[in-house]
């Protein structure tokens, strides 16, 4: 037979499973990838130099457009670093409140990367599940925030404000009549925490559902079972974190390693895998869904006995009452003064990592004393994951790069900044 | 506790590197070591290798650059004439290939992470005056440091000596500069639009200029 020479490929940079827009240029032998090299940046928007050039607070919002999946979590990252540079601690019920929405976060990343990589690999029926699951917590976001996405909910200090004390309800409309609405509303007439409460009781039970779908079908093990292996030696030489790490069987989760927020008082199992190929990963999220499931429901406990300030009163870091406000004149100030120019942080330089459901998002600030970041760095998860995606695929099939890029949950607001 | 583990790292630290000249800051919490370049790879692989340190994982590299470190935008010491243009910021720089710089204006800092010892620390070294600036790469210590390097040389431009795929990473194909440095303006310097004439997309330079609508301004705690 005549030697052939190995194709050179061409992936994306729009594609539905590149998750994204990210560029990959393959060497294929046949069906056999020799060589991968991705090509990214193509949604690298500055984030990091536009945050130079900003107050801190208005950068809060560009946190959440890093991670569109997990939004609250990288905010979290950002504010924790600025409390630290101040040495100011949040009031607790406002650490119960974020560690909450961390975990909504995560089950609404979880969700929609089980969906996506179900669809990938060519289960179509879960998607539409996992994501009639996710319109609740998308609820609880905009109960809370205003918006669905990009809450820029958190702040230095605590929360923007305290749990809504009703849901936003359905109303009845020409399309949608009067008995239709009341049963759409049925666990909408109490709190947000009730809200919670009842989505935490019906949640195992869809996951269940999800893995009824998945986790014993033949076609879905076909396609995941020994497909991108990883030695934890080597997961930890490529810098890999959370599931990534802890699918490759290392027990390393910063929520208990180095707890943060109310973490320490919270109960709940970190899942490890045993052979670190992307099934093994599948399993470690799912089980990831129903611990997060259970920390959502200490903390809604919590939260239901404990009402109590959510934000600190510094005014030189948080804006006075409106009403106060009116007649009083050093309120006034502040107000003006933290709307004009914002806090001056002192100098000094920090790295401040959290366990978003990617892994170890961290924000690195480096201060001089102004009321901008001198330098602000994101270290995203997914990046490094990206990074090692040569050495998973190589010698796999076509078919298996899908499989691959859908195990390491990418998301390329975080990837490319 | 987690002081009580900074402690002990930082015994440890003074009893594996004393040999080194390095600069050691210690706020309780987190541990940073400046240290000169040329001991940068020894440093590291000592780190990493030794069983009490166990340094594992390497979790970020970035560049910085302290050219306007400390620098307010508005700093004035007598009333001008001019008022909000002040700020407007127009001017495209060219970097010229012959400057020097100054002795601590590119730095590298890497996080390291020890997943046994559960503990951190940060590097950091200072490039010198080179032009271009530039450090030995640690991708031969931890394979993690490929992509990190190479977006540290793609936005600061500080090259990695070792590295083994030294590229762009996070900018457009063909980009002139780096647009991290703090001489780069933020808006850039070209913009891409498409041409009806010509039928094609082309450059042009920037049309905006960038108005910084909050000014950087420095405030120093007064000493009560």
């Amino acid at each position: 037979m005549a030697d052939s020479d190995n194709l050179t490929l061409n992936f994306g940079p729009q594609h539905p499973a590149a998750h994204g827009v990210l560029r990959l240029i393959m060497e294929m032998d046949g069906e056999v990838v020799h060589r991968i090299d991705p090509h990214v940046g193509l949604l690298h928007r500055g984030t990091e130099k536009l945050a130079e050039t900003k107050p801190y607070n208005h950068s809060i919002g560009y946190m959440d457009r890093l991670d569109y999946i997990s939004m609250m979590c990288c905010e979290h990252a950002y504010v924790l670093a600025i409390e630290k540079l101040l040495d100011v601690q949040p009031p607790i019920r406002a650490q119960y409140i974020r560690v909450m929405f961390d975990e909504i976060t995560r089950i609404l990343n979880h969700l929609l990367w089980l969906g996506c990589h179900g669809l990938d690999i060519g289960a179509m029926a879960l998607f539409l599940y996992c994501f009639r699951e996710r319109e609740d917590l998308m609820d609880c976001y905009e109960a809370v925030s205003g918006s669905r996405m990009h809450a820029t909910y958190y702040r230095p200090g605590g929360v923007y404000r305290d749990l809504p004390e009703e849901m936003p309800k359905y109303k009845a409309n020409r399309f949608i009549s009067k008995s239709k609405v009341k049963k759409l509303n049925y666990n909408r007439e109490g709190t947000l925490l009730d809200f919670i409460a009842d989505f935490t009781e019906r949640f195992p039970s869809k996951v269940d559902e999800y893995e009824a779908l998945l986790t014993d079908n033949r076609i879905w093990k076909q396609r995941t079972v020994n497909i991108g292996v990883v030695e934890p030696e080597r997961a930890i030489e490529l810098g890999f974190t959370g599931p990534m790490l802890r699918g490759s069987g290392v027990e390393w989760d910063l929520r208990r390693k180095e707890p943060y927020e109310v973490y320490d008082l919270l109960d709940f199992k970190i899942p490890i895998g045993l052979n670190g190929d992307c099934y093994d990963r599948y399993l470690v999220r799912v089980e990831e869904m129903r611990q997060s499931n259970l920390i959502i429901q200490q903390c809604v406990a919590w939260l239901n006995k404990n009402p109590g300030p959510v934000i600190i009163e510094d005014n030189k870091l948080t804006p006075p009452k409106r009403a106060l406000m009116k007649h009083d004149m050093e309120s006034l100030i502040y107000h003006f003064k933290l709307f004009s120019e914002g806090y001056s942080v002192p100098e000094g330089e920090i790295y401040c990592p959290v366990e978003s459901p990617k892994g170890e998002f961290g924000v690195y600030i480096v201060s001089d004393g102004a009321n901008k970041p001198y330098r602000l760095k994101v270290r995203a998860p997914s990046f490094a994951h990206l990074a090692a995606i040569n050495e998973m695929v190589k010698g796999h099939m076509l078919a298996d790069v899908v499989s691959v890029l859908g195990t390491l949950d990418l998301v390329f607001g975080e990837l490319d900044r | 506790m987690v002081n009580k583990k900074y402690e002990q790292l930082n015994d440890l630290i003074d009893q594996y590197l004393n040999s080194f000249e390095i600069v050691k800051t210690n706020d309780g919490t987190s541990i940073t070591l400046e240290l000169k370049k040329d001991d940068l790879i020894e440093i590291c692989s000592l780190l990493k290798n030794t069983e009490a340190l166990n340094f594992s994982m390497l979790i970020d590299v970035c560049g910085i650059d302290y050219l306007h470190y400390g620098v307010g935008d508005w700093e004035t010491t007598k009333a001008t004439a001019s008022g909000y243009s002040r700020a407007v910021q127009q001017n495209t720089i060219i970097p010229d290939p012959d400057e020097k710089y100054q002795e601590k204006r590119f730095a590298v800092i890497y996080h390291l992470l020890s997943i046994d010892k559960n503990w951190r620390i940060r590097l950091k070294t200072f490039t010198g005056s080179e032009n271009p600036p530039i450090v030995q790469s640690v991708t031969g210590i931890w394979n993690s440091a490929d992509w990190f390097e190479r977006e540290a040389f793609d936005l600061f431009g500080i090259y990695f000596d070792g590295h083994p795929d030294l590229r762009r990473i996070l900018t457009d194909y063909g980009f002139i500069g780096h647009p991290f440095r703090k001489d780069f303006p933020l808006a850039g310097n070209l913009e891409v639009f498409h041409d009806d004439l010509e039928q094609k997309v082309k450059y042009r330079p920037v049309s905006i200029t960038t108005r910084p609508t909050v000014p950087k301004v420095i405030r120093k705690k007064k000493n009560s």
